[in-house]
């Protein structure tokens, strides 16, 4: 009997491994897959690795991965914001505006302006969405069309510009070494913030009670409003850097440069393994399924194949993946009984 | 004392507004044409409110109408289709392609690309359970890459007499055509919803999906026939606009995604399923019809049309949600 806890202490050790990967296999996998595609995107080519490589993948997949870091919080709190695509146009227009004669500390603190003034535009989606009891899919394709009418408004065909020192925080390296555009940095930073006041604090795992169970979050003293508001804020936030990334990427405002990301976003989050249910996922996940998403497409175009046929074939790609994906869910769910 | 028989009348008004929404939508829209009326006569001083401008809302609304038909089908099972909008291009497109070779092989083939994409939304959702959002914008990104290709090969625009007809002419003056497809096919659903076994199905499997199965429902069955029939309402759709138009392009249908399913909610049909029909729908894609021709008449430019139509849509479903919210 006293040899009890020592036989019992190295299987409590092994299963918190095997947990680890149970939790975090779809990430992993998703790891993995990009990975993969590095490699295989590496071996099409025969020049050798220069900055150039990461900065063109940056532009590309930027965006993306901001819209993607914004959708994933609203889902994973039980929501879904169909308005990002829309705020990212805005966010472009007003910023090429804006910045087209400003000088660099002065773009800069436009920026910022921008991403809280985003924010609080979220966080009045979030009341609306709070107070009128309308489902949240509705509240924000209704945000969809007034963010881009405001898009429309600001600039109605594309102009405006960023200083030249601006653009290159996506490009070259104004901030740190060749190989790590500012923009990345901005992006790893956005993460790390993100996961300090939501996964470490209370009224961020709040995000997550409230997306895995909300009578259960209620019951258990979260304040569901607020924590379904802050969702939208933080979704709205990340949305404004990816509009910020968009101005930066093109050096000018488009009201409609966002108008693909509010479905990309969808698809990037989910690849990236948030329950579409709520309550699980995070950032990392869908960062990298946004890379996924913009290697397949630039690896297509390489291999020569038509646009319209790589649009084709990373649906399809997408489709298939949820499918599997569903698939194995539910396999895992008969097994675990 | 007195305080009782006003709570209860407010709770009768809400009862009334549950079970019949079509009464209260009629009253909007009533009222929004009369609105309509009003601003008309002030702008150019001609009158809204005539026959001729009933006809026309019908004869626009009648595109909108099929696509959130199939939309109502889809969300009283508690989906989406996102899918609905590049069907109708692609059925669009697949008429003006096979327009030379005579209407009714052009439509048959359109209907016929309809039916197969929303049969593969309905096994993705139905047989794989993918979520229906990520299907039919999957399905949806992938039916608009193909057609993108085709256009390249070979783009002949030839819409047949037909189909033009079908899609804007009228008769007996006021009758717009397209009403000869969109006025059976209301009935159906109406009626089929109502009275027929796979209506209260989509009911049942839309309310809870659990206990439909253990029930003895084949839930997978339902949600193929249910994807599959929004696919052909939206070739349908696809048929009179671009009979209207008279020329197909790739962004023909792209416009009427987001009223697609902005008319249905505003008709009452939770998005969570089980609750509502195509009743209520109707008079949303007319109501949305009539707010796009009050938005043309009041001059406004793109962006601030935009903006009107989110802003109107959301008071809508708010005004909606908070008369028929379940507490008092």
């Amino acid at each position: 009997m006293s040899s009890a806890p020592a036989t019992v202490a190295p299987p409590h050790r092994a299963p918190d491994f095997r947990r680890l990967v149970r939790r975090h296999g779809w990430t992993i996998g998703v790891y993995l897959l990009l990975f993969a595609l590095v490699l295989y995107w590496r071996s099409q080519t025969t020049l050798p690795w220069g900055p150039f490589d990461v900065q063109s993948l940056a532009i590309d997949a930027l965006p993306l991965a901001f819209a993607a870091c914004a959708q994933a919080i609203v889902v994973i709190s039980g929501g879904i914001d169909l308005s990002i695509g829309s705020m990212m146009s805005l966010v472009n227009v007003v910023s090429a505006r804006l910045m087209v004669d400003a000088g660099f500390e002065h773009a800069l603190l436009i920026s910022v302006l921008l991403v809280l003034a985003a924010a609080l535009i979220g966080a009045l989606t979030g009341l609306t969405i709070v107070v009128t009891k309308v489902a949240d899919i509705i509240v924000t394709l209704a945000m969809l069309f007034v963010l881009g009418g405001a898009a429309l408004w600001v600039l109605t065909i594309p102009g405006g510009g960023v200083p030249a020192h601006y653009a290159s925080l996506i490009t070259v390296d104004t901030v740190g070494t060749k190989w790590l555009p500012a923009a990345v940095v901005v992006l790893l930073g956005a993460v790390v913030l993100f996961w300090a006041t939501v996964r470490r604090l209370r009224p961020g795992l709040a995000l997550y009670a409230v997306g895995s169970n909300r009578s259960a979050a209620y019951l258990a003293g979260v304040n569901v409003p607020a924590a379904r508001i802050a969702a939208y804020a933080y979704s709205g936030a990340f949305a404004a850097l990816g509009g910020l990334a968009l101005s930066a990427a093109s050096g000018l405002g488009d009201p409609h440069s966002g108008d693909i990301y509010t479905l990309n976003s969808v698809a990037a989050v989910v690849l990236g393994g948030v329950s579409l249910l709520g309550g699980v996922g995070g950032l990392i996940g869908p960062i990298a399924a946004a890379f996924v998403l913009t290697l397949v497409k630039t690896i297509l175009i390489i291999k020569g194949v038509d646009q319209n046929w790589a649009q084709v074939i990373q649906g399809t790609l997408i489709v298939l993946v949820v499918m599997i994906g569903g698939l194995a869910i539910r396999q895992k769910g008969k097994s675990g009984g | 004392m007195t305080a009782v028989p006003e709570r209860a009348r407010r709770r009768d008004l809400r009862r009334a507004l549950v079970d019949n929404p079509a009464v209260v939508l009629t009253f909007v829209f009533v009222g929004l044409f009369v609105v309509t009326d009003i601003v008309n006569r002030a702008q150019s001083g001609q009158a809204f409110l005539s026959p001729k401008q009933v006809s026309t809302t019908f004869l626009y609304a009648a595109v909108l109408g099929l696509l959130s038909a199939g939309q109502t089908l889809v969300m009283l099972t508690a989906g989406v289709d996102l899918s609905v909008a590049t069907t109708a291009t692609a059925s669009a497109f697949f008429v003006s392609r096979y327009g030379t070779e005579g209407s009714a092989k052009a439509i048959l083939i359109a209907l016929g690309v309809g039916l197969a994409i929303g049969a593969v939304n309905g096994i993705g959702v139905g047989i794989f359970r993918v979520n229906a959002l990520i299907m039919t914008l999957g399905i949806s990104v992938i039916t608009l890459g193909v057609l993108t290709v085709e256009a390249q090969k070979q783009f002949t625009s030839l819409v047949p007499n037909d189909v033009v007809m079908l899609g804007s002419g009228r008769f007996l003056t006021y009758v717009p055509y397209d009403l000869l497809v969109w006025a059976p096919v209301s009935a159906l659903i109406i009626l089929g919803l109502r009275y027929s076994g796979i209506g209260r199905v989509i009911y049942a499997v839309g309310d809870n999906p659990v206990a439909a199965r253990l029930a003895g429902v084949r839930v997978w069955q339902v949600l193929l026939v249910v994807y599959a029939l929004s696919g052909l309402l939206s070739a349908a759709a696809g048929i009179l606009l671009v009979g209207f138009n008279n020329a197909a392009d790739l962004g023909i249908a792209s416009p009427f995604l987001l009223p697609s399913v902005a008319a249905v909610v505003i008709g009452g049909t939770s998005i969570f399923g089980g609750l509502g029909g195509y009743a209520g729908t109707i008079l949303g894609a007319l109501i949305l019809t009539v707010l796009d021709s009050l938005l043309t008449i009041l001059n406004a430019s793109q962006a601030v049309r935009q903006i009107l139509y989110g802003l109107i849509v959301l008071a809508l479903a708010a005004i909606y949600a908070r008369a028929t919210a379940q507490s008092d």
